[in-house]
């Protein structure tokens, strides 16, 4: 059984519904963590050891979080900035991220089909992550596709209610069986 | 016309009339005390009478001199010191020794007996401290190189005081019928010891000095500050000069020179700044009669009889000690600006002339009337050097100096000027101190409570004794200079006074005041004071923020409230504060300020206050969109 760690960022929770449902349908699972980064770290004064101690016992990290103009919630990109050190992340010797898992689960107001090149975004949602995806790829890490939860501003009940399923099973894929999905690595 | 009254009312109004006249013509402090002595001698009023009179006060305010070097001493810090020891031995001793030969050549050359010729230029070799001293503090050039340069050579100077003074006696022809203890005016007991006991109580005495400097000034200033009368401490910094004096005379050294190795020795105490703020006053005051009194012995009669002759003698002099001091500089590789303010701020003769030309006669060495002249000629070079230092600083050294400046600056290391003075080292402030301190940048830090600084100086914090509502003891910590002071102290009165102090004589400096209350902050924002820091402000949000996260509030939201509720909290004190002048004369204070807590806590600007938070609110969004659809 792997270990997941969902590095989680939302910058007010208490106002969330679709975050909060995907968040409600994980809760307890045994293996799968959660940090949230915003209650960790109110202030942005992230402890940079107390995150890599935790990412060094997973094996899959999760990037959880809205959309916010085409990009993570800034506490996330802080987090990226200072936990990913060189020499620890990358570098001749930043070999602790190598050959672990990680994907964005997000969550975004526009629809499937905004996030296209012929939609209003102009772009598809994994072009608008390239970011991460070259963090990762840098880190030596395996870059999974993205979990997109779309169209958050008028979903109904029963599809918000599958996506979490649906996110739930992904997650306990991932956890339990060898993992065969497609991801990008650098050679 | 005598009396004490009159004769004060007379000195002090002809200093009160002159030295701002003086300095505002740019010629210094120095020159004005000069020509006010002029005015009220003999020769113009008559207020100070002819022969001794004069002469007299000068004894008597040498001890401004003795003051002087004691506040110098505390300045310089012994490392500091001994970096010198090139300067005060090899240019200091040069200087004497090469100045001295050239004028008992000169001497010896128009047939003036070897013995006056010895006694004479020795004396002349000597440049006057109180003049150049005062001159160089004056100007702010103490820890400049020209300053340090002047100083090492006055320092040497002053040791050399002890020789001269022993080589008089052995020029007397007629033999010293006079017993020399006589002669010396003092009560030094000394002399009637053989050399290798005199030897002996000389290096007693100092030591003497180290060893109270060390271990007996700290003790009796912190019991005597614990009193916390003023007086008391004052007097106390006045009996340690007085008491150093007195052992430096019993063993026939000069005074100055025990001063300064006390000054020295104190230069790491809590009590430096207290001590020279106490002190200052005596020294300016001592000093400002003490050149009045010059002015007043030049003997006018004198020089009108042999006009040419006097005055060219006094040039000539300035200009052959003029030279040797240029040669020097120009060894010490001085540019030329400042090569020719060094050579000519020393040039003059010093006061201690005057002692050891009244202490030749008694061993017969010179008559009475070659000291008249030779007291006229010093006093001349007193006067000369001055007005030729402003025509230099005028007409040359002030084109060329422009460019010096810069470098003046950097070599400043005389003295512990910081640019952060913190007043206050309790809770409050050495919280702040320890945090700029964490960051590379140390205050100046000033507290009253002697035990406090005890224990702080143990941790390895300066920490000076002083009050910080009074002037003086701010400008020794450096406030003309500072850029930043902060007041910590535990008294909100206490800390409104400084502020008010501050506005007034240092505008400035940039204040950030501790408040207690909303009350003392009304009071500091009504003086113009933008930086307050009311103390329990941040803490009580801090704690109130911690209580929501504790029922279940978001810890970045309750953050970001947090913040939020400060700035409004604080801005609403700059509204209040006109709101509490309306009330003034209508409701008590207490009542006042029931009523002000009260229009906070009701009022409309905190009412609703969290819920108008639309950070990350997309429920606009969503029926913009919805609309759309």
């Amino acid at each position: 059984m792997k270990k997941i760690l969902i590095l989680f960022a939302h910058p007010k929770f208490e106002h969330s519904d679709i975050q909060a449902r995907l968040l409600a349908s994980i809760a307890g699972l045994e293996n799968i963590l959660v940090r949230d980064l915003y209650e960790l770290y109110p202030d942005f004064q992230i402890d940079v050891q107390k995150e890599q101690e935790a990412i060094f016992e997973a094996d899959v990290l999760v990037w959880q979080h809205p959309i916010y103009w085409y990009s993570c919630p800034p506490l996330l990109k802080q987090w990226i900035d200072l936990v990913l050190e060189f020499g620890w992340a990358y570098g001749k010797s930043g070999i602790y991220l190598k050959d672990k898992y990680i994907f964005n689960a997000v969550s975004s107001g526009g629809s499937a089909e905004v996030y296209s090149t012929t939609g209003r975004n102009r772009y598809t949602l994994e072009e608008f992550l390239r970011p991460f995806e070259q963090t990762a790829y840098l880190c030596n890490m395996r870059y999974l596709k993205p979990f997109h939860l779309a169209g958050t501003h008028n979903i109904p009940k029963e599809e918000l209610d599958r996506k979490a399923m649906e996110y739930r099973n992904f997650l306990l894929k991932l956890r339990d069986e060898p993992i065969e999905e497609p991801f990008i690595q650098k050679p | 016309m005598t009396g004490f009254l009159f004769s004060a009312i007379v000195f002090i109004s002809a200093a009160i009339l002159f030295v701002p006249l003086a300095k505002k013509l740019g010629m210094g402090s120095v020159l004005g005390y000069l020509i006010a002595g002029i005015v009220i001698g003999p020769y113009i009023f008559g207020f100070i009478e002819s022969g001794n009179q004069g002469q007299d006060i000068m004894h008597t305010t040498e001890f401004g001199v003795v003051i002087m070097l004691f506040l110098i001493g505390m300045e310089l810090e012994p490392k500091n010191l001994w970096k010198m020891r090139d300067l005060i031995f090899r240019i200091g001793l040069t200087q004497i020794l090469v100045t001295a030969a050239l004028i008992f050549a000169i001497m010896l050359a128009l047939g003036i007996s070897w013995n006056i010729a010895v006694a004479v230029s020795l004396s002349m070799a000597l440049s006057s401290t109180a003049i150049v001293l005062s001159s160089l503090k004056e100007k702010n050039q103490m820890g400049s190189p020209v300053g340090k340069m002047s100083f090492g050579v006055l320092l040497m100077q002053d040791i050399a005081v002890i020789p001269i003074l022993a080589v008089i006696p052995l020029l007397a022809i007629t033999g010293g019928e006079i017993s020399s203890a006589d002669a010396h005016g003092a009560d030094s007991f000394i002399e009637t010891l053989p050399t290798w006991a005199q030897t002996l109580s000389i290096f007693l005495a100092i030591g003497l000095v180290v060893l109270i400097g060390r271990f007996g000034f700290g003790p009796l200033l912190k019991w005597v500050s614990k009193t916390h009368l003023r007086e008391l401490f004052t007097a106390s910094a006045l009996l340690i000069v007085f008491g150093i004096s007195w052992l430096m005379q019993l063993v026939g050294l000069s005074p100055a020179l025990g001063a300064f190795i006390a000054g020295v020795i104190l230069a790491n105490s809590p009590y430096r700044h207290a001590l020279e703020s106490d002190l200052e006053p005596f020294k300016g005051l001592l000093l400002g009669l003490f050149f009045m009194a010059v002015g007043a012995t030049i003997n006018f009669e004198l020089i009108q009889k042999q006009p040419i002759n006097i005055i060219s003698i006094a040039l000539g002099i300035i200009l052959i000690k003029g030279l040797v001091l240029f040669g020097l500089g120009k060894f010490k590789k001085l540019n030329l600006g400042q090569n020719l303010s060094f050579a000519l701020g020393l040039a003059q003769v010093s006061e201690f002339s005057f002692v050891t030309y009244s202490f030749a006669i008694q061993f017969d060495v010179i008559d009475q009337e070659l000291s008249d002249l030779l007291m006229a000629i010093t006093a001349l070079t007193m006067a000369f050097t001055p007005i030729l230092s402003v025509l230099m600083d005028k007409l040359v050294v002030g084109k060329l100096e422009q460019e010096v400046i810069d470098s003046d600056q950097k070599m400043d290391d005389i003295h512990e000027k910081n640019q952060v003075i913190l007043l206050g080292f309790g809770n409050f402030g050495s919280t702040v101190g320890r945090f700029l301190r964490a960051n590379g940048v140390e205050a100046t830090i000033l507290d009253y409570d002697p035990e406090r600084i005890e224990f702080l100086r143990k941790l390895g914090f300066r920490v000076y004794f002083g009050d910080g509502t009074q002037i003086n003891v701010l400008e020794t910590a450096g406030a003309s200079e500072a850029k930043i002071l902060i007041s910590t102290l535990d008294d909100p009165n206490q800390n409104i006074l400084v502020a008010e102090i501050c506005k007034e004589h240092f505008p400035h400096l940039d204040l950030l005041v501790r408040a207690k209350t909303r009350s003392d902050a009304y009071e500091l924002l009504e003086k113009d004071i933008q930086n307050i820091y009311r103390e329990q402000l941040d803490t009580s949000i801090r704690m109130g923020e911690d209580v929501l996260k504790k029922l279940g509030f978001r810890a970045h939201t309750m953050h970001r409230l947090a913040a939020q509720f400060k700035k409004y909290d604080e801005e609403s004190l700059k509204i209040l504060v006109n709101f509490k002048n309306d009330q003034k004369e209508y409701l008590s204070t207490a009542k006042q300020h029931i009523e002000q807590q009260e229009s906070i806590l009701s009022g409309e600007l905190s009412k609703k206050f969290s819920l108008n938070d639309y950070a990350w609110d997309s429920e606009q969004l969503k029926s913009e969109n919805s609309d759309k659809k």
